[in-house]
């Protein structure tokens, strides 16, 4: 099961709406993602706590149909 | 499920720094649990590795005992501090490092 960049995208953004993503196929079979997610909503949040906020966007697709995405997460300065 | 979760209890207590990985730091089977082992390799700290491909329990179980969906998971004292990607980015600034000191655990014999 693979999953376009775009529809990552998508439900990062459905759930936290002011997010700034960024998505690179590390390589190209629709499975091996890096995103960078940048939100105000971060603040104040341990790395933990920011991660979950966008695995709980993907609803549980993490870890299952989508195997591979390297994750980082910042607030905007 | 209440045996796995002792388990796991069991295991993140009486092991100061413990990574739950796919296959072992010699052979890792996945680049995340590679990244991760390299990571506390490079911070010189003394771990035990839990292989999850050897007990389908842990492996499922880990996932709900953390409520983090992916592995290699990493627990420091009893505190679970994130997956491969998190400590990255600890390790980065330097934050991964000054946990382990700070919880004083033993360097990599």
């Amino acid at each position: 099961m693979a999953m376009h960049a775009a529809e990552i995208e998508a439900l990062i953004k459905a759930a936290i709406p002011d997010a700034e993503v960024e998505i690179v196929a590390l390589v190209d079979d629709g499975d091996h993602y890096r995103a960078t997610v940048t939100s105000a909503s971060f603040a104040g949040k341990p790395r933990v706590a920011q991660h979950k906020l966008v695995y709980e966007a993907l609803g549980g697709r993490m870890g299952g149909e989508l195997h591979a995405l390297q994750l980082s997460t910042a607030v905007p300065n | 499920m209440a045996d796995t979760n002792e388990r796991i209890s069991k295991i993140v207590n009486e092991n100061d720094v413990v990574l739950f990985m796919k296959g072992t730091p010699l052979f890792p089977q996945c680049g995340f649990s590679n990244r991760a082992t390299a990571i506390l390799d490079h911070c010189n700290v003394a771990f035990e590795s839990f292989d999850v491909l050897q007990d389908m329990e842990i492996r499922q179980g880990i996932k709900e005992f953390s409520d983090w969906p992916t592995i290699p998971q990493l627990y420091v004292k009893g505190e679970f501090v994130g997956g491969s990607d998190i400590m990255m980015e600890m390790y980065e600034a330097g934050e991964l490092q000054q946990l382990l000191a700070e919880k004083g655990v033993a360097a990599a014999s």
